[in-house]
């Protein structure tokens, strides 16, 4: 990793911050995109209270379908659930040909407006890559050194937790990674179902013609998905950084 | 030590091994070889039980291994296969200490034994202890997994082609390290390999397997002179068949009393370099010493000659 | 024959879930809503309540048969035609409820399928979907093709016939039928616009970047940050400088592009669609045997020879799995533009969300999840097809 880059990391999260903590310091910066007189900063709402918002329910859905992901994952790689493995592998393609909003838009009629669609949405749509990567993570352990686990004498749940589960991690984090990227995302159209989120200043710009509310909007959700990402993955490196360097 | 009684094993209606009986002696190195698919794979595997048998009967002293969860019996023996299945993720130190920790052994006597195993497998322990396997080279990784495999002390070690994927100059070492190895520990070791100079080289003992049947049990010096079986003697190799029993007799063992000048050999080379050496020298006659350079007594070619030969 | 007997008296674990679902969703779910207008809530009605007696219990009965041969029956290809059997007895029996509970000539009431409906759509399909991945040998591309033709033909002609004209979303087709396919073209072009002008850009690149190792990082790199920027916020980003542009150069705004519309749509898929091209064309060429290099070299061939007909040649499906990536993903993506005007079948997603018009939702949702899995369906056929005739 570059010097550069992790000041370049760091001066994104320095702007962001400071950025949702006095919104109106930067009114300058916006005033020359708005007209007549409109309002340079998005003032329907609190910007970090929604920032934060959003990010929770990120959070939230992404933890629920790694948990469910991942165990998935490892049911379908044991030998007493390796008959589902290509119908699951085949439900997975398909569930990814269904797009974000697809998801989202069907959610609604079954729970309602509000946090619940988007909830739900984020957490089948964020099940995906996770369950994906789990499972080439899976397959992609040496078979010598699974047979020199068994060989030793590690029982299937040992082999599991000790070998299995840890050499697949870099790329079970890398599918949780993509969910949360995915997921901001999504996350921001979820205010088009009422959930709390930056997603509320993007439509409020595009419904006043306002573009400082959309860049607005639209910039602090990009830094989070990047700052998010940057963050796992700094995360990741840290963890794995002397074992799984080829 | 270990009994093979009547073992075979099916998968659908292919049957990979048929009916083997086989004893193994305490100490010893034993080697099953065989072209690929001839089942010797798979009998090693049922002995530790990765594979389990469709009928008969593995005894280890004794004991019906069928009589122990599989996954505790395997504890109790060495495993080490091509490509040696080190644990990516965890560093040298932590590879062979697998199977001491999965036993539950103390700290004390756990980091001992490492550093034992990596001092007697030549890996200095301050270098090598805090590596990760892909830090390693192809023969040290090969070291590890064998240290790895005798860590709790097995008294039995299988061994699947654990050579097969080095370099035949450091296979050569390798093969050496384990007899060294073996008479340290006094361990029992199987060892399948397709190799016909490995398993003369290694075994004291050499099992010839073909469609999942053993076609003859002996020792390599019976296996050459008294094939019981075409196929045997196909593996064995007739052309240079002299020259195969030759290597398996030492200087020390054929030595004949008096003395002779000229050329000088070890007692523990074979009679194969002794002749090498001789034809290369044109001398009729070689001195035997042994390992401090004493004297032992002579080899002639005809002495040499008369060990090539059945009988 | 007798192994299908023998068979049948171990339970297929997959199939003993599908059929509790299915017979839990009949017995407590809603088959059918019934709405008086297109905005309030509905009744619920199981399908025993609306169908005639007779009409029901064959309903039932063949669904419980299907639910024997999901339970019993290894088969794989029975499997299917059963499960395809069950979609159609439940498309039937949901659009002649539709039928019979709209009073004649009554263009304001709604009959929306319930939650039974589509949680037996689901089991069906999952049944369907596992007998597929279960047929030996695996379908041929060809065939596969041929089966998703089949499926959209009798879909399209019960469609053309009004079958399901009674149904809400069906209602809602009706007074939107300009727009929708107006809107059906546009979502389609700009899917495909922007992947044609991705292609353009992205294969260069990526050559490129095979033989420049220096550039691969940086520019993989930078796009993976595109990558991470979330669509709403890239479409709304892109708005700002292509406003600019448009107020300061009169021929762009000419041309079309302007702040808001589709100009900022597929700016924004075609730099989407940028790296999944280009990672798998590096990706590709990385794969390509040096030894066929090498040969192709040793026979003297030039190096553009090389590199068309034996280098990109080697690598097309590889560079084929990154153009299906990039189209399921730009059909799903085409979506979201509409909030910012660039039209396609996310009009009617966000229109229904606005108007809590569910059945409008599902006019825009339907149609999409449809293009992307045939679009799916055929890129997929198309590479294996490619694979096959290599091997």
């Amino acid at each position: 990793m570059s010097r550069a880059a992790t000041v370049l990391r760091l001066a994104a999260l320095a702007l962001l911050v400071t950025f949702l903590l006095t919104p109106a310091s930067f009114a300058p910066l916006f005033a020359p995109l708005t007209q007549y007189g409109a309002p340079p900063i998005y003032d329907q709402g609190n910007l970090l209270t929604l920032a934060l918002a959003q990010i929770a329910t990120v959070c939230c859905a992404t933890a629920a379908s790694a948990v469910v992901a991942v165990g998935l994952g490892i049911l379908v790689t044991r030998a007493s659930g390796a008959q589902f493995l290509p119908l699951s592998r085949t439900l997975v393609n398909i569930g990814q040909t269904f797009p974000p909003v697809a998801v989202l838009a069907i959610a609604v009629p079954l729970v309602g407006f509000g946090l619940k669609p988007t909830l739900i949405a984020l957490f089948c749509y964020g099940l995906l890559p996770i369950f994906e990567n789990t499972i080439s993570g899976l397959h992609g352990c040496p078979p010598a050194v699974i047979e020199a686990a068994s060989g030793m004498g590690m029982s299937p749940t040992q082999r599991l937790l000790g070998v299995e589960l840890p050499l697949a991690m870099p790329l079970i984090l890398e599918g949780i990674r993509l969910s949360l990227v995915i997921n901001v995302g999504t996350a921001a159209i979820g205010s088009t179902v009422g959930a709390k989120g930056l997603g509320e200043v993007i439509i409020a710009g595009l419904l006043s013609n306002n573009t400082a509310f959309i860049l607005q909007g639209g910039l602090v959700t990009g830094l989070m998905a990047i700052l998010l990402y940057e963050a796992m993955a700094a995360v990741e490196r840290r963890l794995f950084r002397p074992a799984l360097i080829e | 030590m270990i009994s093979i009684d009547n073992l075979s094993k099916q998968y659908g209606s292919t049957t990979v091994v048929d009916r083997v009986s086989l004893d193994i002696e305490r100490n010893s190195i034993t080697v099953i070889v065989g072209t690929s698919g001839s089942g010797k794979s798979t009998l090693l595997r049922m002995i530790n039980r990765l594979v389990e048998p469709s009928s008969g009967r593995v005894l280890i002293d004794g004991n019906d291994t069928a009589g122990e969860p599989a996954h505790l019996l395997r504890r109790r023996i060495g495993y080490a296969i091509q490509g040696n299945g080190l644990f990516p993720h965890r560093t040298v130190a932590e590879n062979i200490a697998t199977v001491p920790r999965l036993l539950g052994w103390d700290d004390t006597r756990l980091r001992a034994r490492v550093l034992q195993l990596l001092t007697v497998f030549q890996l200095d322990p301050a270098e090598f202890a805090g590596k990760f396997p892909h830090q390693l080279s192809g023969g040290q990784q090969q070291r590890v997994g064998v240290a790895r495999a005798l860590a709790a002390e097995p008294a039995v070690l299988l061994m699947d082609e654990p050579f097969g994927a080095l370099d035949p100059i450091i296979r050569a070492k390798a093969q050496d390290d384990l007899l060294d190895i073996q008479r340290r520990f006094a361990t029992t070791i199987v060892l399948v390999t397709h190799d016909m100079d490995e398993a003369f080289r290694l075994g004291s003992r050499v099992a010839v397997m073909s469609r999942g049947r053993v076609l003859q049990y002996d020792r390599p010096a019976v296996l050459i002179t008294r094939p019981a079986d075409p196929f045997v003697s196909q593996m064995t190799g007739l052309a240079d068949r002299a020259m195969r029993l030759l290597s398996l007799t030492t200087a020390g063992e054929a030595v004949i009393p008096g003395a002779a000048g000229g050329p000088v050999i070890a007692a523990s080379a074979s009679l194969r370099d002794a002749l090498s050496e001789l034809v290369w020298r044109g001398a009729e006659s070689v001195a035997v010493v042994d390992a401090d350079g004493a004297p032992l007594g002579r080899l002639t070619v005809a002495a040499i000659l008369a060990h090539g030969r059945p009988g | 024959m007798t192994t299908t007997v023998a068979r049948l008296h171990r339970i297929d674990p997959l199939g003993a879930l599908v059929s509790a679902v299915g017979a839990a969703s009949l017995l407590w779910l809603p088959f059918v809503v019934f709405k008086l207008n297109r905005i309030l809530p509905g009744d619920a009605h199981s399908l025993m309540q609306v169908l005639p007696a007779s009409a029901a219990l064959a309903c039932q009965v063949s669904l419980i048969l299907i639910a024997l041969v999901a339970l019993g029956i290894a088969d794989a290809r029975v499997r299917l035609a059963a499960a395809l059997v069950g979609v159609i007895v439940v498309a039937a029996a949901v659009a002649s409820a539709a039928n019979l509970l709209t009073p004649a000539g009554n263009r304001v009431v709604r009959v929306a399928p319930g939650s039974g409906f589509w949680v037996l759509l689901v089991a069906l399909g999952l049944m369907a979907t596992d007998a597929i991945t279960r047929l030996r040998p695996r379908p041929r591309p060809a065939v596969r093709v041929l089966m998703l033709a089949l499926f959209a033909a009798v879909a399209g002609a019960a469609l053309a016939h009004g079958t399901f004209d009674n149904l809400s979303v069906m209602r809602e087709y009706a007074v939107n039928a300009g727009r929708f396919a107006h809107e059906a073209r546009q979502h389609v072009w700009l899917a495909l616009g922007s992947l044609a002008a991705a292609i353009v850009v992205a294969l260069p690149l990526g050559i490129l970047c095979h033989r420049v190792p220096r550039l691969r990082g940086s520019v993989l790199g930078g796009l993976n940050v595109i990558q991470t920027i979330p669509a709403i916020a890239l479409y709304g980003i892109l708005m700002a400088p292509l406003g600019a542009l448009a107020a300061a150069v009169p021929l762009a705004a000419r041309l079309g592009i302007r702040g808001i519309g589709a100009a900022p749509a597929v700016l924004a898929l075609f730099l989407y669609s940028l790296l999944p091209v280009v990672a798998n064309t590096v990706a590709g060429l990385k794969r390509v045997s040096p030894a066929a290099v090498e040969a192709a070299r040793g026979m003297g061939m030039t190096r553009w020879q090389i590199l068309t007909g034996v280098e990109l040649l080697l690598a097309l499906p590889t560079i084929l799995t990154g153009i299906r990536i990039v189209l399921v993903q730009n059909i799903g993506l085409v979506t979201v533009a509409a909030l910012i005007g660039g039209g396609g079948l996310g009009v009617f997603v966000f229109q229904g969300i606005g108007q809590t018009a569910i059945d409008l939702v599902l006019l825009g949702a339907i149609p999409t999840v449809a293009l992307a899995f045939s679009a799916a369906v055929l890129l997929d056929a198309l590479i294996d097809t490619m694979n096959r005739t290599r091997q």
